[in-house]
């Protein structure tokens, strides 16, 4: 019983929600410190140092397996999170005529599928954008040697450009600005959600937890969303 | 008759138990497989037994009305359970527990089986222990002990306000176990509407699915009857809406004995009636009264205003309030006995000085205990000078750490703070310590059927103590029946299946379906209700707290009059293939109907005043309860011939080997 | 005070059922909820109409009979209460209150608003216990002492009455809160650990059998459950199955 019961059972799906959810977490924060780099003022160095830590990101065999776990637990995620969705409705095959949620749980505690759904949704232009160029040979004829002499791809240019872009620019901060917001949303429940589905719970930490949680699903999503703008805004134009 | 004896066995008190077990005929486990047992009612006794039966061996069915075992109104008691168990080290022992459970039953009880009681008393601690029930512990890790209802040692288990709901979940737990092992099937939803004698045994029993309405027929080597008291019969009670008598007045009628039905317990910190539409009362725990003092104005005018919502009772001085218990009981004040105190209160309704709407509720105060906390509080923190305001929020913090709960409840039901304005109380029925009559093995006058719990008469006689009813109901369950059914059944190892396609099974269903479809096709103008209450006000009134030979007379004719005009009159919406609570409620009230008059009429017979029963006529000068040991010292067991009234009395003449028969006095 | 109820009816588990809607008239501001319904169903009779089947027994809040979904809530907008204990002073002059069975595939309906909760007592039964026969000469109860705050909390998941509105509140009807009161009421104690990790397996294996939805951690049980069982108890049950698996 043992061994079906943390692949199959209710609480399995839990178990792993919250391994792929928390590890997404720490990503994010990986992500992050990636990202930060692009506030950098725009020049030569800023350029090369971007791209030497993307051609990193893609080529070091360590971040490698690394990655590959990111995309398994972001698919994992995803379809764990469908089929606990596709569970749960059968769960309650006749609703309630008047059913008042609001009075004893938070929105986004109700609604992970759907701020999952815009998530995945995000990831996969997202990756189309930047990843797919990088990885499938899009970025071929930017190849360029740096200071240090390396040769990398011009993922910055093109990063830049796209939210420098005078027509379409805004309107892809602001398409991942609302992609951060749901991030943070699906953070605000999901961080402590993931604790308290692996068994952390205590009255004395819980409050940690918690704040922690918050923190967290405010100060990561909005870091991230005020590079695009920044990067708009602010940053000199190239 | 050789079926109406004691069967108590001889010798000294202290070996009667040991020697019966060692006496008794036992069934061979490779027997038990094929015997059949049916317990009817999952409470702390039903539920016990059952679970026990099922361990030796027994194939047990149970039976309950509730979706659920879990249910039963076990759960709803609050304050806890005693045992001998003399963990305080206070000089308590099973001889003491035995004579406060005789004494405090005003000497109306069985002595061997009391005795047997005490006994097994701390047996049920351990066992409930070990089935993790979760009692109150010091910070050791021992066990904690409280003292309750007026006796001189701490032997009270309990856990929280909640020790009913927390005992029978162990109970529970127990026959959860033997289900999942298949030694016990459950038939919940499911009612007994009469039991089937073949040559004289109790054989099995006619029950009805509550869902569907269909009739079954489920036979056994023998059946237990565990389905509680009948307080319902007073409509207003503190008993759960489904408590009924029918499955014990069913065994009534068909030959087992029903003993001192007027027996019944009048709890006296209930939350008062608050209008006709009352269907239910909520008790308050007796602790209440270790600080509340009771009062009611001592002017009429006074009284009249506060009805009308002209006065306020904190407007009132000290000289303006009749501390009536204090000032007839000196010596116990307001904790004189639980029969005592709600007759006082009922005697100041009656007189015109009740103080809610209806009239019929006291002040229970705690403006006195708030101010004497809170000097306490003062002094421990060296408080110079303390304004009122200052003590008074103290002596609040004070109560609210000992009774926060119960005040809260009081909140949410009557909608006024208790802190701020006195508390209003009122008796009500609680406790039946009447019932279906036994011998000494639990037996009732049919041979095979048994009865336990509240639903048998044995252990409480005129009045129970605090704390004695989950006691009992376990003892019964865990560690009596499971022996002493054993001596019936092992007569029956080579009986077989008992087969339900006989002629005593079909009339049996017959005449259940008979009523059924009588109360069905009444088509009356009148709800079941309509019946119950009124019965409820004829019990209440006439054969409630004081009782007079007049009033059991016209209660008497009265209830015979409402049964008779129930049958004509009673309306009973739907069919009775389908799930229908007004079809179940009609059966059970045509029952109290009959039990109500037979219940008169054991109060008219006894001409003496004892524990819960006081009659008028027989008082002293004081107004005291006055017993008559020489001409009533026996239990009234009534045989059933036809219809309550020509009820024959037969009488178990009590004998008192190891205690001297004493007056109860609280001067 | 006069009402509106909406109040499902369905002749039995076959029918289809739908909202009907009845007007009560002087109701007062002291009853409890049921004894408005009590009042509701006189009215019925008398009109030759059949009353409406709901569950109830005990009425002080401890039998966990009573179960009606009231405005959208199980057990209606006060909290820490049953539907028993709710007071019509709750509720204004004129409203409209609509009352539903408690909606799960695990709790089917019965009759109006009577549902069937076996699926609780399934649970229970899969391993909800303390494997101790009855002999009358188990240890003496003193000889396991328990700490306090293990008692304690033992003692708080136990006064769980299994009336089943954690899973009528949660979106996703699971009954998490509900097996995990009844997994942790033991596993917290010394007697009850010998067989916690089969207790935790084959209970959580019979709630997923019985169709529950799963655990998302919105914590609407606990905000509903009348007894106010804490979410810790889920968490304890994550823990001891997780435990209970890899071993």
């Amino acid at each position: 019983m043992a061994k079906s019961a943390l692949l199959k059972s209710s609480l399995a799906k839990k178990y792993w929600m919250a391994f792929t959810g928390l590890f997404l977490c720490l990503f994010l924060v990986g992500h992050l410190f990636g990202n930060l780099q692009l506030l950098l003022p725009v020049s030569e160095m800023a350029k090369d140092q971007f791209n030497e830590y993307a051609l990193f990101m893609t080529t070091n065999p360590a971040v490698k397996v690394l990655s590959y776990v990111t995309y398994i637990s972001i698919i994992f995620h995803a379809i764990d999170g469908l089929l606990l969705t596709i569970h749960n409705r059968k769960a309650r095959p006749q609703g309630y005529v008047n059913f008042k949620p609001s009075t004893n749980s938070k929105w986004s505690s109700r609604n992970m599928g759907i701020l999952g759904t815009v998530i995945l949704a995000f990831i996969v232009i997202h990756m189309s954008m930047f990843w797919a160029e990088m990885k499938f040979g899009g970025l071929d004829d930017t190849l360029y040697t740096t200071a240090n002499g390396e040769e990398v791809k011009d993922l910055y240019t093109l990063t830049i450009k796209t939210f420098q872009d005078a027509q379409y620019g805004l309107l892809w901060a602001i398409a991942y600005g609302v992609a951060m917001l749901a991030i943070g949303f699906h953070l605000s429940h999901g961080f402590a959600s993931g604790f308290q589905s692996l068994g952390v719970n205590h009255p004395k930490y819980n409050g940690f937890i918690r704040k922690t949680g918050y923190a967290f699903a405010v100060l990561v999503p909005l870091a991230f969303a005020v590079i695009p703008f920044y990067i708009h805004f602010v940053l000199e134009k190239i | 008759m050789g079926i109406f004896e004691s069967n108590a066995p001889k010798g000294p008190l202290a070996e009667k138990w040991v020697n019966h077990k060692n006496d008794i005929n036992l069934v061979n486990p490779a027997n038990k497989r094929n015997i059949d047992v049916i317990v009817v009612g999952t409470g702390l006794a039903g539920g016990s037994a059952a679970a026990t039966l099922a361990e030796l061996g027994y194939n047990v069915k149970t039976f309950c009305y509730q979706d659920s075992p879990r249910r039963a109104h076990s759960i709803a008691a609050q304050g806890g359970i005693n045992a001998a168990k003399n963990y305080q080290g206070d000089g308590d022992s099973v001889y003491r527990l035995f004579y406060d459970t005789i004494k405090g039953g005003d000497y109306r009880s069985r002595e061997s089986n009391v005795y047997r009681l005490a006994e097994v008393s701390g047996n049920i601690i351990d066992q409930c222990v070990a089935q993790g029930v979760p009692f109150a512990r010091e910070y050791g890790g021992l066990l904690d002990n409280r003292s309750f209802g007026g006796v001189l040692v701490s032997r009270t288990f309990y856990a929280k306000g909640q020790t009913g709901q927390q005992l029978l979940l162990g109970a529970y737990s127990a026959m959860n176990r033997q289900i999942n092992r298949g030694k016990i099937q459950t038939f919940n939803r499911h009612e007994m509407l009469d039991v089937v004698k073949v040559n004289g045994k109790a054989r099995g029993i006619i029950a009805r699915d509550l869902v569907t309405g269909k009739l079954e027929r489920h036979s056994a080597h023998a059946v237990v009857i565990a389905s509680g008291g009948y307080g319902n019969v007073f409509f207003l009670s503190t008993n759960a809406m489904g408590s009924n008598v029918t499955a014990s007045w069913k065994i009534h009628k068909k030959g087992a004995y029903f003993a001192n039905p007027c027996f019944t317990q009048i709890h006296p910190t209930c939350i008062p009636v608050s209008g006709d539409h009352q269907s239910k009362l909520t008790l308050m725990s007796e602790s209440l009264r270790n600080d509340g003092r009771i009062w009611v104005p001592k002017k009429k005018e006074d009284a009249e205003a506060i009805r009308a919502g002209k006065k306020k009772p904190t407007e009132l001085s000290e000289e303006e309030r009749d501390y009536y218990l204090e000032r007839r009981y000196p010596a116990f004040g307001n904790l004189v006995p639980r029969d005592v105190a709600s007759r006082a209160a009922k005697e100041r309704c009656d007189a015109g000085f009740g103080v809610n709407k209806t009239g019929e509720a006291v002040y229970l105060d705690f403006s006195s205990a708030i101010m004497r906390y809170g000097k306490e509080a003062a002094t421990t923190r060296k408080l110079d000078n303390p304004s009122d305001a200052d003590i008074k929020k103290l002596g609040k913090e004070v109560v609210e750490a000992k009774y926060g709960n119960l005040f809260q409840m009081y909140e949410k039901i009557v909608d006024q703070n208790p802190y701020e304005t006195p508390m209003m109380i009122y008796p009500a029925v609680h406790y039946t310590m009447g019932g279906v009559w036994v011998d000494y093995n639990l037996q009732t006058t049919i041979p095979g059927c048994f009865a336990i719990g509240e639903a048998n008469f044995s252990d409480h006689g005129a009045n129970r103590l605090g704390a004695s009813a989950l006691m009992q109901g376990l003892a019964d369950g865990y560690f009596v029946l499971p022996y002493t059914i054993g001596h019936a059944l092992s007569e029956d190892i080579r009986t077989g299946k008992i087969p339900t396609d006989t002629p005593e099974f079909e009339a049996a269903e017959n005449e259940v379906r008979a009523q059924l479809e009588k109360l069905i096709n009444t088509k009356g103008t009148k709800s079941v209700d309509h019946f119950h209450k009124i019965l409820g006000k004829i019990m209440w009134n006439k054969v409630g707290m004081a009782r007079n030979a007049t009033g059991l007379k016209e209660a008497i004719s009265e209830i015979q009059a409402l049964r008779e005009e129930f049958w004509k009159d009673v309306r009973v919406p739907g069919t009775a293939n389908e799930m229908n609570a007004e079809l179940e409620k009609a059966g059970r009230v045509a029952d109290f109907l009959e039990l109500g008059e037979l219940f008169a009429k054991d109060a008219l017979h006894r001409e003496e005043s004892c524990g819960g029963h006081f009659r008028e006529e027989h008082q002293t000068e004081e107004g005291e309860a006055l017993r008559d040991d020489e001409n009533f010292m026996y239990v009234a067991a009534w045989e059933y011939t036809g219809k309550p009234a020509d009820a024959i009395l037969h009488k178990e003449e009590l004998d008192y080997e190891d205690i001297e028969v004493k007056t109860r006095s609280y001067k | 005070m006069n009402l509106t109820l909406k109040i499902w009816r369905q002749k039995n588990a076959e029918a289809k059922g739908k909202m009907t809607t009845y007007q009560v008239s002087d109701i007062s501001t002291d009853m409890s909820f049921l004894e408005m319904m009590d009042v509701l169903n006189e009215q019925l009779i008398a009109k030759g109409e059949e009353p409406v089947a709901f569950d109830h027994d005990c009425r002080e809040g401890i039998c966990g009979s009573c179960n009606l979904q009231i405005n959208g809530e199980p057990h209606g907008p006060d909290r820490g209460v049953t539907t028993c204990q709710l007071h019509m002073r709750k509720f204004k002059d004129g409203d409209t209150i609509v009352i539903e069975p408690f909606r799960a595939k695990a709790f089917p309906v019965i009759k109006d608003l009577v549902v069937d909760r076996t699926s609780f007592d399934r649970i229970q039964q899969a391993g909800g216990y303390i494997s101790v026969n009855t002999s009358g000469n188990t240890q003496d109860a003193n000889s396991i002492p328990v700490d306090k705050e293990s008692a304690d909390m033992s003692f708080y998941a136990a006064t769980c009455i299994g009336c089943g509105a954690c899973v009528a509140a949660c979106k996703n009807a699971s009954a998490m809160l509900f097996t995990s009161a009844k997994v942790s009421q033991f596993s917290l104690l010394p007697q009850g650990e010998v067989e916690a990790d089969r207790r935790v397996l084959a209970m959580v294996e019979q709630m997923d059998k019985e169709g529950f939805g799963n655990c998302t951690n919105t914590g609407a049980c606990e905000i509903e459950c009348p007894k106010g069982i804490s979410l810790e108890n889920i968490a304890r049950m994550n823990r001891d199955y997780l435990k209970a698996s890899v071993k």
